[in-house]
């Protein structure tokens, strides 16, 4: 997958990404990390076919994104799966119709094939047993592995995760990192995770891009990017709140805001 | 300073109306693409039929139990009327042309619209704010045609159908009150129906009238659910709107269908 000198804004005052390059190899987990609003969402969604770059090019799996009709896109995105912040299963249907559904929606498999292939990629997720279960009775981690399943039902040679980490137990977290691995060794594919949980994610991925304002600012394996000097990327990977990402909303002075007329009293030295 | 006011408000005025002149067009573009995407609905329609069952067959009770009411209640409200001019026997047309022609549509239709209306943008809806309709977009699937197209369709062929049961049940609780209570004669209460009552311009106009209704009813409620932004107000306020749309939509077509079905009685 590549990408160059790519643009794109809802408004062609202001973009939301600017000039981003990215080269990402065949078989790599690539993260891409920054602050929430920094246009992480975006870029996956110019990745996906969602929006189309305004200026550049997106090349994924072979094809520019921008010059796809709706049934080539379409056609590509069956090499690909993503998984969704929340899982996005569809709650109307149990967790066996929920895999199933992608290769039955795409290929015309007999029925011993169909069952046996939905369960070897539940089993690939460890979730065999919660087969008939409805997504209503799984927990946060447990969706997000049967999410996990379902994304790679058609095999897929890239996968995408927005933010795959978010509001999960240390237990479920530990269970996706190596299910991200390894689902993405097994299978020879690509992955791309978008995520603001830095420190865990530097674990799992191969290479990092950084963002800050829709621009890449720092890029590097895991451990030059925890050596990095680049203030942003220190205060990010530190979580501090001084740094050049100010904690404090811009604002008008504390003092007005409070209505105080009076001087603020000097505080009396000890003695 | 008063011009300014004016000016404003005149201009608060236009761009009311051009949004909802915008949002009209939107919402007949989507209707199109919805019609040209309905191959999968139709070819597999097992998914419509799971649709009929909840938009058409969930519905039955309070359709029903409704149909009934009605009916018994034009009876009672019917025989007072017609006694005063002698013309009791009469009961059994009055009952079923008021049914065929203008309850059992409408009725049904504005019933439909808060049962199953409702509950086709709430879930469209809230597909979209848990983003299962974009997960269904990353697997290469178009949800217009996997999820809104069988709602739609599924809704279009309830409706006629639980008009018609609809006046049928008001005709049974015709017949109850008429007949068996008020002691109306049952051989005039039928054979005068069974007379006075044209497969054309009565059956005929009302099944037309339910289909509009139906095509209507469940326009609005798949586009709203669809165009509802993705947030626990936005279906709450979609939901609201569909059935507010729709009701008046209901009630507006049946004036217009009535008006064009108008003969001034030469047909009989």
């Amino acid at each position: 997958m590549e990408i160059r000198k790519l643009s794109f804004g809802y408004d062609p005052k202001r973009p939301v990404l600017r000039d981003i390059d990215l080269a990402i190899e065949r078989g790599a987990v690539v993260g891409i990390m920054g602050q929430s609003g920094c246009g992480k969402t975006t870029l996956l969604r110019v990745i996906m076919g969602a929006l189309r770059a305004t200026a550049g090019e997106a090349r994924v799996l072979g094809h520019a994104t921008k010059d796809l009709d709706s049934e080539a896109l379409y056609a590509m995105r069956r090499k690909m799966g993503m998984l969704f912040q929340f899982g996005a299963l569809f709650t109307d249907m149990s967790v066996y119709e929920n895999v199933a559904f992608p290769l039955l929606e795409h290929a015309a498999l007999p029925d011993e094939l169909l069952n046996d292939l939905v369960m070897m990629k539940l089993h690939a997720v460890g979730l065999r047993g919660a087969a008939h279960l409805t997504p209503t009775e799984l927990s946060g981690g447990m969706a997000r592995r049967v999410a996990l399943a379902r994304s790679i039902a058609l095999d897929p040679q890239l996968i995408l995760y927005d933010e795959p980490f978010t509001g999960l137990d240390p237990i479920s977290f530990g269970v996706i990192v190596r299910l991200i691995r390894e689902l993405n060794d097994s299978l020879g594919a690509t992955s791309i995770i978008v995520t603001h949980d830095v420190q865990e994610a530097l674990g799992v991925v191969d290479y990092v891009y950084f963002m800050a304002e829709g621009r890449v600012i720092a890029q590097g394996t895991p451990d030059e990017i925890r050596a990095s000097a680049e203030p942003f990327v220190r205060q990010f990977v530190n979580g501090t709140s001084e740094g050049p990402v100010p904690f404090d909303y811009p604002a008008p002075a504390y003092d007005a805001d409070l209505e105080l007329t009076a001087s603020v009293p000097e505080p009396v030295a000890s003695h | 300073m008063r011009i300014a006011d004016l000016s404003a408000r005149l201009e608060r005025l236009g761009s009311a109306v051009t949004a909802h002149v915008w949002r009209l067009g939107f919402a007949s573009r989507f209707l199109f693409y919805l019609v040209m995407h309905s191959g999968t609905a139709l070819r597999r329609f097992r998914l419509t039929i799971a649709e009929i069952y909840f938009a058409g067959v969930l519905s039955l009770i309070i359709i029903l139990v409704s149909g009934l009411f009605v009916g018994m209640v034009l009876a009672l409200q019917g025989y007072e009327t017609l006694q005063r001019f002698g013309a009791s026997e009469s009961l059994g047309v009055l009952v079923a042309l008021s049914l065929v022609r203008e309850l059992g549509p409408v009725v049904a239709g504005l019933l439909f619209a808060s049962r199953a209306g409702s509950a086709i943008t709430a879930e469209i809806g809230l597909m979209k704010a848990t983003e299962q309709l974009s997960a269904m977009e990353m697997m290469a699937v178009d949800p217009i045609a996997r999820v809104v197209a069988p709602r739609f369709w599924g809704g279009v062929l309830s409706m006629p159908l639980l008009a018609a049961l609809f006046s049928a049940m008001g005709i049974f609780g015709g017949y109850i009150v008429g007949v068996q209570l008020i002691g109306v004669d049952a051989g005039a209460f039928w054979s005068q129906m069974q007379a006075a009552v044209d497969l054309r311009n009565d059956i005929l106009n009302g099944v037309i009238k339910s289909v509009v209704f139906g095509i209507a009813v469940t326009w609005i409620a798949v586009f709203e659910g669809y165009d509802a932004p993705p947030t626990a107000e936005g279906v709450s306020r979609a939901t609201t709107r569909t059935v507010v749309t729709s009701s008046l939509a209901i009630l507006a077509l049946d004036f217009i269908l009535t008006a064009l079905m108008f003969t001034g009685g030469t047909h009989q």
